[in-house]
This record gives structure tokens, sequence and C-alpha cells, in this order.
């Protein structure tokens, strides 16, 4: 079907920014995740973002029903979503209101005329039909009567009313397709294995994907369809990925590594539950993903798994974290090893559940009774969230103490093109488990170098123990009231997890090595700090990027890097929490802030400006 | 024992070199007693005993005994527990918790366990009463008691540990008397071989905060009138003269005398523990006088645990992956040259 068009010279673009929008029952999330999967096949790098409510079917038409799927692809490395989108598909007015602000002049939109109807328009609080206003100008409009062409093409499979409307995402899917020179056949095969008991469903939306592709043909919407070209990533066999798959994976590829079955106690909470969900389908490989009865279950019978022998997680996210602090507290009184996952997202209390911010580090650094250190890492993209949940388990198993691993909802949500690895490439984890000792067993005894403790586990003959929530004594692990024990011991807790900095890499700064501004950041917006930063770098500014993964211990060389450069910005999705621990931990710099609490990611653009303004005001 | 495999072991074997600091007079003592004298009974190695508790009076359990322990945080004993057997199926796992732990602070995690049929087994020192934060009602606490916190007598209604554990699912309940170290053991060594979550309410004397508590059970004059202790299979006959015994009358438990009124011992109901339908058992457990003792309810079901074991193995055997590579290299992947 492609032939007709070759008289059309196809433009080349660099990179574009694609958003869907419709209603959360339009089934966006499945056209943005098509388009993206098809970009990568043809090589594009590519970074999505989804966007949605959190009411599962608001009321149809509403601006609070609205879900987006953005995808950035492009000819080169694309680290973020993108900032303004190139293209927008609208479904229906309170899209096009809740989404016109984030197209430039001068882009596209694409609407569905048929769902700009009275009703619609005064639900989505227009006071008439915006496509008859002046408002539209500044862009190129492409009106096209989406539901009722999509209903023509399916008339007569014979399916009914409602099922037959939900194909037109697919026909807006064949108009994007064209547009961009994508071969439909991804889409059509996954149809075809998506509903394999369903013919007319699968009939339904091939025919409307064509009709789509063929109508943006036929009409030559646009003078040319464009062209990505493949980007140049490093070779090898790739997949696409989301955060919370990834790190499902990263601690399956642990467990495996290790030598230890994985355990998640785990309870539903948005935006982590997709981790529950991907560790369910594995029993097979010996995963056991408890779904308890509350946060406080997932994270006690955690613990009891881990004293069984297991490699064991709980997943969360901010308020899940909160009802988790007092058991995190007794298992690093009991010097367990068990990986906390917090998928953070907008808080306080139930906060924004679907949105993203860094606020909870604090939460991790702090948040028990006690004194009570826990090493805290941060995962920074979707794809490198199973590194770090990879990393996350070998702590906890040789330095037998909890790890907390930070994600968020941007990237455990976003997508991107993950090198796929395998067991063997990944570093060893070596568990400090006993089966036999000479004399008696001593819990508390301790590795010299990272002063960690022994796994001896029920079933084991000779090693019976007790470990508990009271002061222990060091060695033999007996509750122990004694006042200079209780020192000894607070202050071996924080050697433990202080020495880790010794099996950590160090920060390493991208761009400018040295001069005059280090942009500082962690965990979830390093594609928009990179992006920032490194166009920044190549125009000729002195500007470097530290971007850490590693926030408790910190890495060794934090301060020689700080030295380095003249100013330093924190930037952070919240009022300043990083600033604080590196304040305490650095008080001899000067630190200026960037801060952001709007349950959105960071734009590349105010970020820019931001450095632009630092480095001017010199 | 039989299987000489096995190693023989005398209470001496399980007792920790821990000091044990209850009170003086406090029943935990005997319970102790009773559990280290019940273990070497049980055909069980050693090291696959495990102790867990949460926090109170009795949760120091764990320490006392020379076994596998943790000594965990207030109320979360049964998730504690719930993990380890989900970790290892083929471990023994004793919970010692108490009532202000199990049904107050944890009554979540309790009731869980018991939906779940979780094969573990459950004392719960019932002393109406919070005894290591010094003596405030608890959720098993009577209406009127006058306790630190009740200064003018306690006005929230009490839970009964049996109604809300047979109301939870449960398939195996069972009370005894704090000082009743014989039916104790009995009961331990039942609810070892019952698969799945065997919950046994001790009524247990709190010497300093609600001494007496159980008096019109326990004391010797009025013991043989004031339990009606259980056998399944047996009719339930009690008291001195060894001659009253239960019938029905309507939806109600009556209390009858054999030879007045014509009663026969035929007359009497013969104990049925195995009965899938709760109502009897219900009722058991909450009769007031005589108070039933012994093992009011034992029904076999599946556990979670077990069930999560052989759906793994299942699993395991047909999955066409043998290692996590084998995942990562499937579906949907593309290559760049």
């Amino acid at each position: 079907m492609t032939t007709e068009n070759t008289h059309l010279e196809k433009r080349s673009l660099k990179n574009v920014v694609i958003r869907f929008v419709g209603d959360s029952g339009d089934g966006m999330q499945l056209t943005g995740t098509q388009f993206s999967a098809t970009s990568a096949l043809l090589g594009n790098d590519i970074a999505t973002f989804p966007n949605y409510p959190s009411e599962i079917r608001a009321p149809q038409g509403t601006v609070y029903g609205v879900s987006g799927f953005q995808v950035h692809i492009g000819e080169s490395a694309v680290h973020t979503p993108g900032d303004d989108v190139d293209v927008l598909v609208a479904m229906n007015p309170a899209a096009l209101k809740t989404n016109l602000s984030s197209v430039p002049p001068g882009k596209t939109i694409i609407v569905d005329t048929d769902s700009f109807t009275k009703k619609n328009i005064a639900k989505a609080g227009y006071e008439e039909n915006p496509l008859l206003t002046s408002q539209m100008d500044p862009y190129v409009v492409i009106e096209a009567p989406i539901t009722s062409l999509t209903l023509e093409s399916i008339k007569d499979i014979g399916l009914d009313k409602s099922s037959a409307d939900r194909s037109k995402n697919m026909f807006a899917l064949g108009m994007v397709y064209w547009m961009f020179s994508r071969p439909l056949e991804h889409t059509i095969d996954f149809f075809k294995k998506k509903f394999k008991n369903k013919p007319l469903v699968i009939e339904a939306n091939i025919r409307a994907l064509k009709a789509g592709y063929n109508y943006a043909q036929t009409l030559e919407l646009m003078p040319s369809p464009f062209v990505v070209l493949p980007a140049k990533m490093e070779p090898g066999t790739y997949r696409i990925i989301n955060g919370n798959t990834a790190t499902a994976w990263g601690f399956m590829a642990a467990a495996e590594k290790s030598g230890l079955e994985l355990y998640l106690g785990s309870y539903p909470i948005t935006p982590a539950s997709d981790i529950l969900h991907e560790l369910a389908k594995h029993l097979h490989f010996g995963v056991k993903a408890f779904q308890a009865e509350d946060e406080i279950a997932g994270v006690v019978s955690t613990i009891g798994a881990s004293f069984a022998g297991e490699l064991a997680i709980t997943t969360t996210s901010g308020p899940g974290l909160a009802l988790k602090g007092e058991a995190i507290g007794l298992a690093i009184m009991m010097e367990m090893p068990m990986v906390i996952v917090n998928v953070q997202r907008g808080g306080p209390s139930t906060g924004l559940p679907t949105k993203t911010e860094q606020s909870d580090l604090l939460q991790a650094m702090y948040g028990r009774n006690g004194e009570s250190p826990a090493i805290v890492i941060a995962a920074s993209t979707p794809e490198n969230c199973f590194d770090y949940a990879f990393i996350a388990s070998k702590l906890a198993v040789e330095h037998m103490t909890p790890v907390i691993l930070l994600t968020d909802g941007y990237i455990a949500n976003g997508s991107a093109p993950w090198k796929i690895k395998t067991v063997e490439e990944m570093p060893e984890i070596k568990n400090r488990k006993v089966t036999g000792v000479e004399g008696t067993y001593e819990p508390y005894e301790r590795d010299p170098e990272t002063l960690a403790r022994t796994w001896a586990v029920p079933g084991t003959p000779g090693l019976e123990h007790r470990v508990g929530g009271l002061e222990k004594q060091d060695i033999t692990g007996n509750v122990s009231m004694d006042p200079e024990n209780h020192q000894h011991m607070t202050k071996i807790r924080q050697e433990k997890v202080d020495r880790v900095a010794n099996y950590i890499p160090e920060l390493e700064v991208e761009g400018a090595q040295e001069g005059d501004l280090l942009v500082v950041g962690w965990g979830g917006t390093y594609g928009s700090l990179f992006t920032a930063v490194n166009s920044m770098y190549e125009n000729g500014e002195k500007i470097g990027l530290a971007h850490f993964n590693y926030i408790n211990p910190l890495p060794k060389n934090t301060k020689e890097i700080f030295k380095r450069f003249k100013k330093i910005v924190v930037c952070e999705l919240n009022m300043g929490q990083f600033h604080m621990v590196l304040t305490s931990h650095f008080p001899e710099f000067e630190y200026y802030k960037h801060n952001k609490i709007q349950g959105l990611p960071f734009s590349v653009v105010e970020l820019m400006n931001k450095f632009q303004q630092i480095l001017d005001n010199k | 024992m039989t299987d000489t495999n096995k190693p023989v072991y005398t209470f001496k074997d399980f007792a920790s070199d821990q000091e044990v600091r209850w009170c003086p007079g406090c029943d935990d003592y005997v319970v102790l007693r009773s559990i280290q004298k019940a273990l070497p009974l049980m055909n069980r190695k050693k090291e696959d005993f495990v102790f867990v508790s949460g926090i109170g009076c009795s949760s120091r359990f764990p320490y006392y005994m020379d076994t596998y322990g943790i000594h965990g945080i207030h109320g979360r004993a049964a998730a504690l527990a719930t993990g380890i057997k989900l970790a290892n199926h083929d471990l023994s796992v004793w919970i010692a918790t108490g009532d202000g732990d199990s049904l107050a602070i944890g009554g979540n995690h309790f009731i869980h366990l018991i939906r779940r049929n979780i094969d573990v087994n459950l004392i719960l020192f019932n002393n109406e009463i919070y005894g290591l934060t010094k003596g405030q009602f608890s959720p098993t606490s009577l209406i009127g008691q006058k306790t630190k916190s009740s200064p003018f007598g306690n006005i929230q209604p009490p839970f009964h540990p049996g109604e809300l554990a047979i109301g939870s699912g449960s398939k195996f309940f069972a009370r005894v008397a704090g000082g009743d170290t014989k039916l104790q053991q009995r009961i331990f060594v039942e609810a070892e071989k019952f698969e799945g979550a065997a919950i046994i309410e001790v009524m247990q004397n709190c010497v300093i905060f609600n001494d007496g508590a159980y008096d019109k059970y326990t004391d010797k004059a009025v013991k043989s009138d004031a339990q009606l202790r259980v056998e399944h299979g047996k009719p339930m006959i009690f008291g001195k003269e060894n001659n009253k015994g239960l019938v029905l009358e309507g939806l109600k438990l009556k209390v009858v005398t054999i030879g007045e009124n014509g009663v026969t011992e035929g007359d009497i109901l013969v104990h049925n523990a195995i009965d899938p339908d709760p109502t009897l058992h219900l009722m058991l457990a909450r009769l007031e006088m005589p108070i039933v003792v012994g093992v009011i309810r034992a029904v076999p079901g599946k556990t979670v645990d077990e069930l999560c074991n052989l759906r793994l193995a299942e699993t395991r055997a047909k999955s066409p992956f043998k290692s996590v590579n084998d995942l990562f290299a499937s579906g949907e992947t593309y290559e760049v040259k």
C-alpha cells in the first residue's frame, strides 16, 4: 500500500514527539505503546511517558478523565519523552483542552471531529467549538471524522456499536503511521496474538488501522510523510522495557545469580503494583509473589522469608513506605538482607498517586524510629531499574542489611530500549549463609571488612539462634540493655552502611569535567538533566552533570568532584531533600537549588533557562 | 519414636541459656515447660522448629527456646511466620502471642493467617489485660473491668478469640487453662500434626494486673464442674461426678445431668471436631459455663503455603524457561546492527 505515494518525497526528521490523548477508556496507552514498539523495531531510540488519571474510568468526555501517552522517537539518542509536542492526537474536546498548551505554534494537531459534539464541547468547559475559533489558527489542524469513518470501515463485520467504537484509536494510529512512514505489520501481529479467540475484534482493529492509514494517504493530509531514520545505537539485541518490568527482572536475575529463591511480600499500590504483577507471572522461576493483607504484612513477611533464607523484597510507594517504617527498623536491628522498593509518587498522604515526584528521599533516609541507617540507592532510567534492582539485592545480601531502592512513577511507567543482559554478564553475588561452625554459633560475629554478620537459616543443624527487635549484644546476639553496648552497636550499624562506599562505583561527571556549573541530580530526573546539560555543553558552556544513583552512602569522590566547579545546582522534584543531605555532608559548598513539585518531570527548556541564569549571574 | 534417623530429645534440649524473666507465678512458665516437653514428642528435628513472636510478656517466649526464633515487632508475628512458612514449607513454625498483640494491633494479620490457613501453630496467651505496658485493658477485657486506662470501668465490648478465629475461617481451634500442662502438651502435639493454622487459646492468669481472671474456671474446687474437656468422637460429659453433659435444645446448648429428667448418656452430644460446619464449634467456643477446653475444631483443609509450593513445582516443571535469560530473550526483541 505504500507504492502509491512514492511520488511524495519523504521528509526526514531528527526526532519527533507525539502525544495521543483521549478518554481514559479510549485505548490511548495501547495506541502509544504500539507506535513506540513499531518505531523501536525500525531502529529509533525511544522514550515514552504515559500520563493517566487516578480514576479508572472517569466520566466520558470530562477533562479529569483524559488519559495520554507521549512518545519521543529519534535518530539519535533520546533521554526524555520530550517537552514540546510535535503531533498531538486528540480524541475529544477535553483532550484538546488539557493538552493544547504543550503544543507549540506551527505543530500538528489531529482531532476526531465526530467527538466535537455540543455535549462534549460543554463537558470540556469550552463555550463554543474550539475548532471554529481563532485559537486553533497557530496550528496545523487535521480534522478527521475518525469515529464515523471507523464505524463505516467495519460496519459489515457484525460487531456491536460499543465494541466497534473502541476501534477508533486504531484508525488514529493508522493515520499517524502514514505520517511517519511506519509499517502496520507489528500492530497487526499484535492483535492477532492478543485476541486469538476474538476474531471479530482482530478484524475490526486491523480494518480500522488500515482505514486510517489509507485515509491519511488518500487525502494527503500533509505535504509528505516524515521519516525518522534509525538511531546510532550500540549493536545488540534490544527490547522495549518499562521501569517496573526492569525492576522485577533485575530481582529475578539477582535471584538466579545468587542461587537464592526470590520472595516478594507486597500490597497493591500505584504506581508500584506492576512489579507485583510482573513477578506474580514467574512462579516457574521459583518466584513467590505474596499479596499480603496490608503494607505491614508485606514487609514483615519479607523479613520472615529473609530469615528463612530467600532473596526477599517488598515493593511499595510513598504511603506504603511510611507504614513499613517500623519493620524496616526491625530488619536493621536483626541485620537481615532485604530490599524495599519505593516507586515514588506525589505526596503527602494519598497525594498524586499517578504522578511522579522525588519527595520520599528523606523518608527513605531517616523515616524510622531510632538510629536506623539503611543503604539507599536510586535508579535513573527505565532500563537501569534492572541494574539497580540487581545491585540492591547484591548489597543487601553481601552486607546483611536492608536496602531501599528508589524509583519513581516517571521511570517506572516510562519505557525505553533495553539492550538485553544475561545473568552471566552480571556481577557475582556471594551470600553469607553458614552451614556449620566450630563451637557455639555467634550470630553477630562480623566480617572484618564489611562488618556484615552471617546468615544462619532455619533447618541448619547446630546454628539455632534468636534474633529480634531488642538491642543485641555484639557477637552473641543476646538481648542487652547495657548502655555501652547500645552505643557500640549503634555505631556498628552506621559504620556497616558507611563502609558500603568501598563497594560502590565512584561518581562520574558527564559533560565538562570541571568548570563553571555542576548540575547535581539523583534518580529519575537523569534524562531531562542530561539532555539539558549536554546541549549546553555542546554549545561551549563549562557545564557538567553529576547524577547520583548511590545516596546512602554517597560515592567516595563526591567532594572531590564538587570542588572542581565554581557553582553547584541541585535539581530535584521536591523541595530540596537531596540538597539537605548534601548540605549536611559537605557544608563547605554553596548550592543553588532548582525544585519542581507539580507531579511532572523537569522539562529540558526550563532546566536550560535555569542553568543559563545561574551561569550568567557571575 | 519409631524413626531411628530422628534424634531423641528431652525438654532440656529446647531450653536456651537465657534466664527466664516472667513474674513469679505467671502461667507463661507452665506453657514454656509444656512446649519444651511436647517438642520431643513431635518426631521432628530440632533445627526445623522456629518460634516467632510480636511484643508483650508472652512474646519473650522465643528467647527462652533453644530453637531458631524471632522476637519481632508488635502484632506482626503472624506476618513473620507467614513469610517463613512460604519461604520454607518444611519448617515447624510456632507463634507466641497475646491478646493485645494478636487481637488489637495485630488483628489484621491474625484473621488473614487464619483465612489463608498457613500451616503454623499460634499460642494465644489470653490474660485479658496488657501486661508489659503495665495494666491497660485489652480487646478481651470484660465490660466494666477497671484498669489503668479504664479507671471508671471498661466500656469496650470484648472479642471472644474462638468466635473471631472461627469467624475468620479457622480450621483448628483449641483452648486450655494456663496451668494445665498435661492438656497443653496434648494440644501442642495435636496442633503440630494438624496441617493448617492451629489456634490455641491459653487462659493465662496475669498475677500482677489481672489476677484471678480465670479463677471461676481453674480453682481446684470448681474446676471439674467449670471446664468441659472435649475429645473428638467422645460424648461431651464433665463434672465432679462425671454426670453432666451437653445437649442441644432448639438452637442452643444446654447443660443436663445424666440420670435426671430421663437423660441418659446416649442423649449427650458427641464431639465432632472435624465437622466442616462451624455452627456447633462456635457454640462450644462461646459457651461460658462450663468453659470448653481441648480441641474444639480440627477440620482438614488446604493450606496456602502448601498450595503455593505445589503450584510452584507444577509451573516449574511445565515452563519452557530454565533461566531468566530465556525470558529476557523471548517475545518482542529486535536487533541493532
